[in-house]
């Protein structure tokens, strides 16, 4: 079997990753768009499905399909067994402790309404701040403005650097007594930076505030353990790990989750229902109100173990490989200038090119078959920090190869060509 | 010319291209050869909401006839609204609210954009008809 071996990189070993058999897991990989083969390079917003995780949710509505925690009958038995031993798959893979700890929801933007809303609710009163930072996607600044808003707190962002580096340093000048909760991205979406979760995590505790880790693109780069890095919520979404859509995750400790209110009403999150009082279960049930996503679940715990049978540490350096081949071979562009260059970089490139508008660079990139992401990505503080009006981003995944980058690299070189 | 005569000369025109790459290439230079908005103009007021890259739009009625101006922060995008502007710009009101924008389909436009890229076409072409109403409705009063 052919092995794409590449060169090693200070930190990693040598990757080892098998593209050939890796590319065939992808079946969308093998499109063509406009006539030309299909490079994606959108994986940030999201990636795509090995053929193991859509033969687990067509195998699931086959043979299995029953709603979970209610039947007596033998499908809703083996339903549940399959949800709650997904549960047990993703705490193995976020190393949490306790299975009761791993909240499922329908994605990170979920995740964090949860925590805002039911943490908000118990621990946030007026006057009280919560922190974020100037480099978060939308959905984790708005959840905290409206609970911000609902309760009259105030809400505080740690800037970055020009680098798009966090000032760390000022954190601790940031917190006060009144700052009750921070909010931080572990990998941003627009600049690629890679956060010093741990570190921001151990200031924060040193001051008794609680940290929550965005883990939406950082879920996938790199192996996760919420124990090491003690961090008290973390938060990421099925679909940009190779799951399907609609579901997600949220971490908690168990202290945490105890003291916080229910977010939804219904389903499995009461015991008991009379009109003077409901009960509500216990963890994790009270926080998955209605149906749950039990195909979902099925489907994010079969991409997980693909990843892992992929190699998680091996995906994430021949991932660095393919960012530092990217990034050498478009700064030869002249005129190209690459927004976000932190030293702990994911494999997220932001670019710009001369004064060409992001949306017409992604335009005439689409009729090359190259599907890039292009504008603000969510991401309007980052923008407007720069100046700028958007970027194009490539965010590059382990199916993703060596050929596929130089394709991108004539693309460009072909837009400067064209609006000259 | 007709209305429909200046798109069938723009369907003719974009005949003559057959790969994309030709056919970006003009709306480019149409792009580039659309005279800027008055920077005053420039403001949310004249923003169309739905593109992803932004679109200034304004219109005046002389003689019965509408003049629209347009400007993009983006090229291709204002050469597709050049083309809206050559097909529509000095019509009646009426003649606007009427028009079959058959064009769009004929040149390959519609068809090569995304649902959020149709978007911001269709947004455009709403905000011409809205213009185009709006002074058929002043026009009415009087």
């Amino acid at each position: 079997m052919p092995k794409v071996k590449t060169s090693s990189t200070i930190n990693h070993q040598p990757s080892t990753i098998n593209l050939n058999e890796i590319r065939k897991d992808f079946p969308i990989l093998q499109r063509e768009i406009y006539g030309k083969p299909l490079v994606y390079f959108d994986n940030g917003a999201t990636t795509q499905k090995p053929k193991v995780v859509l033969n687990t949710i067509e195998k699931f509505y086959n043979s299995i399909n029953a709603n979970i925690h209610r039947g007596v009958h033998k499908l809703s038995a083996e339903s549940t067994e399959e949800y709650e031993q997904a549960r047990e798959v993703i705490r193995e893979f976020l190393n949490a402790e306790k299975t009761s700890e791993i909240i499922f929801t329908s994605g990170t933007t979920a995740s964090i309404n949860l925590v805002a809303f039911s943490f908000g609710e118990v621990f946030v009163k007026s006057g009280d701040e919560v922190i974020v930072t100037e480099m978060e996607h939308h959905s984790n600044i708005v959840p905290w403005q409206l609970l911000c808003e609902r309760k009259g707190a105030n809400l505080k962002a740690l800037p970055f650097d020009e680098n798009g580096e966090l000032k760390v340093d000022m954190l601790e000048s940031l917190i006060t007594p009144k700052t009750r909760i921070l909010s931080v991205t572990h990998v941003s979406n627009t600049l690629g930076t890679v956060n010093p979760i741990k570190q921001i995590i151990e200031i924060a505790h040193r001051h008794n505030v609680p940290v929550l880790i965005d883990g939406a693109q950082g879920v996938k780069h790199g192996i996760i353990d919420v124990q090491d890095l003690d961090a008290d919520f973390y938060a990421f979404s099925g679909h940009k790990i190779y799951g399907p859509t609609g579901i997600g995750v949220l971490y908690g400790k168990e202290k945490w989750l105890n003291q916080m209110v229910p977010w939804q009403g219904g389903g499995d999150m009461i015991a008991t229902v009379s009109f003077a009082k409901t009960t509500f279960n216990e963890l994790p049930f009270k926080f998955e109100a209605g149906t749950a996503n039990y195909i979902g679940a099925a489907g994010l715990a079969t991409a997980i173990n693909y990843y892992k049978s992929v190699g998680i540490e091996q995906a994430t350096s021949y991932e660095t490989e393919l960012l530092n081949y990217a990034t050498k071979k478009l700064l030869e562009i002249d005129g190209l200038r690459i927004i976000g260059t932190a030293k702990d970089k994911a494999s997220i490139i932001s670019f710009i090119l001369n004064d060409i508008h992001p949306y017409d660079t992604g335009m005439i990139l689409d009729k090359m078959g190259i599907a890039v992401r292009t504008g603000n990505h969510c991401t309007q503080p980052v923008i407007d920090h720069f100046g700028i009006d958007g970027t194009v981003r490539a965010s590059l995944a382990f199916y993703n190869t060596f050929e596929e980058v130089d394709r991108l690299v004539e693309g460009v070189a072909k837009v400067k060509e064209m609006f000259g | 010319m007709t209305l429909n005569e200046v798109q069938n000369s723009i369907i003719d025109d974009f005949s003559l291209f057959e790969d994309w790459m030709d056919r970006y290439q003009q709306l480019i230079e149409l792009g580039k050869d659309l005279p800027p908005i008055d920077e005053k103009k420039r403001t949310d007021q004249y923003l169309i909401k739905g593109c992803q890259s932004k679109v200034w739009l304004d219109a005046d009625l002389v003689d019965g006839k509408v003049q629209f101006t347009a400007d993009s922060d983006a090229i291709i995008t204002k050469g597709i609204v050049s083309l809206l502007i050559k097909v529509l710009t000095n019509r009646t009101p009426q003649e606007i609210l009427d028009a079959d924008l058959y064009f769009i389909d004929k040149i390959g436009l519609k068809e090569n954009l995304s649902p959020t890229r149709s978007n911001g076409l269709v947004a455009m072409v709403k905000q011409m008809r809205m213009y185009a109403l709006a002074f058929q409705a002043k026009s009415n009063n009087v």
